[in-house]
């Protein structure tokens, strides 16, 4: 195999990786936004909470990995809980702008009060996988890449099959789809809030160790979150298959950009700008993205 | 006490200052505007000329979105956008002042339509997000375009020159930033009440409705984001005569953020508002920055602090403000007047 | 604009609708509709609720774009014309739930009908120049003179519409359309929720309305009479199809009209 080859599938391998770490970050904003219709803008702070959680257990109490993990995920659901009662419901019926606002808010609230509990300095996970790294035919991936992967695709296929298969599920699905309907079939809507935002921080939590494990955790872990939005919108913003699609189609530009494109330009990396770019075609040709229902207005 | 505000003729109803009360006020405010650098110490003057330039930028945002509706994660870059146009042909071409910073302004408001133009059409949150990428695009050009921005190091301006004379002080900076503070917020005020300005309002509160009345929905939405757009880059243009440099780490999102926070916490849609914000929000650091200075004795780690505690602060003040004060302080400072108007009697 | 009194106007349709169909999809609001409004007449549209009244004047604003069918004004074809050009062309309505700018005064909001019209542009506005000062004058005394006079809303000019009534919201938004100078003025309901008092004014307005200014006027209403009493055509819808239409009195008596009212029970 030709070493041009090789290292095309190389860059493949490797987007395609971290697209599926980058679908989990996804997720968390397509839960909320499925079910609330509001773009989570801390869903970045949720992960790095997480991912803090995880480390502090592991390190702190010295939990195992899966314990730890646990732990984390329950933490931030509380987290998310507390969130949507305290600040979210008395913002009900508001406009989305000032929901969109009071997120931004909060993320700057987290991120210090991080900062304030743990200190600015970066934390690593102590080794959890195995250090080898995987071979899959000419491709070589670090583990420290690989396993976080498995992590993600485990964590979007029980979240995807619980929309569809769980009654939960289907009253998420029922609730954005249309409130007074659902409110009418007897579907408790603040229940179906609560949970909505609980299982985003959740699955923001998962996502934030996965990253934390990938790159190191620190109160701007966060940062990461808004750069997902390319994904978001790439899939669709309620589309749970659309964030799974979009992140391993951004994984895979950006690995391709960076490849090819980065050895060109002198000392500056194109990485982290390709994504925007893609989110400014997105919103020009197809701005409800690849799955995303169009909205219908009545008057 | 004003008991009642009679108009003789619709011209005078349609003015700006309404009432002898508002007119006293602003000349007040003019006179101490004039009076304040002769009076305060360098730093103080330092703070009043960033609130000058801050106020400036802010006002853009909330015609954006306290006029408008619409939502802008990406103001600090094109602040940025003003700044480099301004610096770049201050330094490149040896324009003066009077031109640059208009260009710079010009520049930031046509950056607006491009970065408008494609998200404008499509209803909900998408302007957020394409602001966002701009803003991320935006930084990333400053900081490697490098032969044309300089890169990391960025640019160095040299003062303006007035007539011959440089405004080289800081009291001079001071009188050109507020003066052209006050004349765009003049201009502010004249928008609200002119035909955009409903426009604008129109297309906030009911977009669809309007569109059926008559209003232009994209065409409207594209001038409030050249006009908000235009405001950031006049800033970012004094910016660069007030800071004598201009570099990437300027505008980060942060800025943006620090932007919406104003907004929000003066008061979404209220001129008066935003420079109420301005000021709390440059106060509000300063005012941590004395209390950890303070308790230093008592708590050395204190001041380690500063930025995280200012992080939580600013989240919280935008927190609380929307949940409770979604008018903003332009409406406890409305609440305290009423109350005072009627005082000692109640109400 | 002062016209001449309806009688006197020659029998030319001013609003057509024809063939229009639309579906939301799979429901079929409407089925194959047609409507004339003769110029400087005052035409009905009644049916039950969910008959699609209301989107048919939704197609012939602009706020939905019809699956089939045409909508003309004064024989053009504006079907694919957007809302606010419309507008501009004179094609005026109210809404169910006035649907009036709550972030602005009363003053404002009828302003804002007159939006199309006006020329300034958003540097003269900023600077206020002459130019500008002279057209915004201009339209305050117009709007006085034509709207505010007219409906007797003086002491609500500065009041914001939030905190009107009902009732005279409904009026803010009839100012509102009629500052838009209409030719075509659709009426979405302008008497729902109003006892008898408001409704007398109401009509009384209307119909000066089409009688002073010769605006060709189609509303939908639920209020038999003032349908019989203002109308001079009516047309019935009926789960998206017109099943009558014809001059009040012949619609009173019509088997199908009653059927649709009442149920199939009711035979």
């Amino acid at each position: 195999m030709s070493d041009g080859l090789v290292h095309l599938l190389q860059l493949l391998a490797s987007g395609v990786v971290t697209g599926g770490i980058y679908a989990l970050v996804a997720m968390g904003f397509v839960v909320v936004y499925k079910a609330t219709r509001v773009i989570n803008f801390a869903t970045g702070e949720f992960m790095m909470l997480g991912a803090f959680f995880a480390w502090t257990a592991m390190v702190g109490l010295r939990a195992p990995f899966a314990v730890a993990l646990a732990g984390a995920v329950a933490a931030a659901a509380l987290v998310g809980v507390a969130t949507e009662r305290i600040v979210l419901r008395p913002l009900l019926g508001q406009r989305t702008i000032s929901v969109i606002m009071v997120t931004i808010g909060l993320a700057a609230i987290f991120r210090g009060a991080a900062q304030i509990a743990w200190s600015g300095e970066y934390r690593s996970f102590p080794p959890i996988f195995p250090r080898a790294p995987i071979e899959l035919g000419p491709v070589i991936l670090p583990s420290r890449q690989f396993y976080p992967f498995l992590i993600a695709v485990a964590a979007i296929a029980l979240v995807g099959l619980g929309f569809r298969f769980t009654r939960t599920g289907t009253a998420m699905r029922a609730t954005a789809d249309d409130e007074a309907a659902a409110f009418a079939m007897g579907i408790d809507i603040r229940r179906v809030y609560a949970i909505s935002w609980s299982l985003s921080a959740m699955t923001a939590a998962v996502a934030g160790v996965v990253v934390g494990i990938l790159g190191g955790i620190s109160p701007q872990l966060g940062a990461i979150g808004l750069r997902t939005f390319p994904v978001v919108i790439l899939g669709g913003l309620d589309s749970i298959p659309g964030a799974l699609v979009g992140g391993v189609v951004i994984g895979v530009l950006e690995n391709l950009a960076g490849g090819y494109v980065d050895p060109l330009l002198d000392g500056a990396s194109v990485k982290e700008v390709v994504p925007f770019a893609v989110l400014v075609l997105v919103l020009m040709i197809r701005p409800y993205g690849l799955f995303g229902t169009r909205e219908v207005e009545r008057l | 006490m004003l008991i009642g505000n009679y108009k003789e003729t619709y011209a005078s109803d349609e003015a700006v200052f309404r009432t002898p009360a508002a007119r006293w006020w602003m000349a007040a405010l003019g006179c101490a505007a004039v009076a304040y650098p002769f009076v305060a110490g360098d730093y103080l003057l330092y703070l009043a000329t960033l609130m000058g330039v801050l106020a400036l930028a802010a006002l853009g945002l909330n015609v954006l979105i306290g006029f408008t509706g619409q939502i802008s994660l990406g103001h600090a870059a094109f602040m940025g956008v003003g700044s480099y146009v301004t610096a770049i042909l201050a330094t490149r071409l040896g324009l003066p002042f009077w031109l640059s910073v208009p260009a710079g302004g010009l520049a930031a408001c046509a950056a607006g339509m491009v970065v408008g133009a494609p998200s404008l059409r499509i209803k909900g949150l998408y302007l957020a997000i394409a602001t966002l990428a701009a803003q991320v695009i935006f930084e990333w050009v400053f900081t490697n375009w490098t032969s044309v921005t300089g890169g990391i190091r960025g640019i160095n301006v040299p003062p303006a020159r007035v007539w011959g004379v440089a405004l080289d002080g800081d009291v001079k900076v001071y009188f050109l930033v507020e003066a052209l503070v006050a004349v765009h917020y003049l201009l502010a005020a004249n928008l609200r009440r002119s035909r955009w300005g409903r426009a604008f309002v129109a297309v906030r509160d009911r977009d669809i409705a309007a569109e059926i009345v008559g209003v232009n929905i994209f065409r409207t939405k594209i001038v409030a984001f050249m006009v908000s757009s235009y405001y950031a880059g006049i800033a970012g243009g004094l910016w660069v005569y007030f800071m004598k440099v201009v570099t990437p780490e300027n505008f980060p999102l942060s800025l943006s953020i620090q932007f919406l926070a104003i907004v929000v916490v003066g008061g979404l849609g209220s001129i008066p508002g935003t420079l109420l914000g301005t000021v709390f929000m440059t106060l509000v650091p300063e005012v941590l920055k004395l209390a950890t200075g303070l308790v230093r004795a008592a708590w050395p780690e204190a001041q380690s602090y500063l930025f995280p505690l200012r992080d939580v602060v600013f989240g919280t003040l935008i927190v609380v403000f929307l949940i409770f004060e979604p008018k903003g302080l332009v409406e406890m400072w409305n609440r305290l007047r009423r109350f005072f108007a009627l005082w000692p009697f109640e109400k | 604009m002062p016209g001449s009194p309806a009688s006197d106007s020659p029998e030319r349709t001013l609003l057509a609708v024809k063939g229009l169909s639309l579906s939301f999809g799979g429901i079929e609001a409407l089925s194959l509709v047609d409507l004339q409004a003769r110029e400087g007449s005052i035409t009905g549209v009644i049916g039950p609720n969910g008959a699609g009244k209301t989107s048919l004047l939704n197609c012939i604003s602009g706020f939905y774009r019809p699956s089939a069918g045409k909508v003309l004004l004064d024989g053009e074809d504006v079907t694919a014309l957007p809302a606010d050009r419309r507008a501009a062309m004179g094609i005026a309505r109210t809404f169910q739930n006035t649907a009036l700018f709550e972030g602005m005064t009363v003053l404002d909001n009828i302003k804002l009908g007159a939006h199309a019209r006006l020329r300034t542009g958003i540097v003269g506005a900023m600077a206020f120049t002459p130019a500008a000062r002279r057209e915004e004058l201009e339209l305050r005394y117009e709007v006085e003179r034509e709207v505010i006079d007219f409906l007797e809303i003086e002491h609500l000019r500065r009041r914001t519409v939030g905190s009107l009534s009902y009732g005279l919201q409904k009026r803010v938004d009839l100012a509102r359309a009629l500052a838009m100078r209409p030719r075509v003025l659709l009426l979405d309901e302008p008497v729902a929720g109003m006892n008898e008092e408001e409704t007398e004014d109401m009509a009384r307005f209307v119909l000066d309305i089409q009688e002073e200014r010769g605006v060709t006027v189609v509303l939908i209403e639920h209020d038999m009479g003032v349908v019989m009493d203002l109308c001079e055509r009516v047309t019935v819808l009926s789960f998206g199809e017109r099943i009558a239409e014809g001059t009040p009195a012949d619609v009173q008596g019509d088997p199908g009209v009653v059927r649709a009212y009442l149920g199939e029970a009711a035979r």
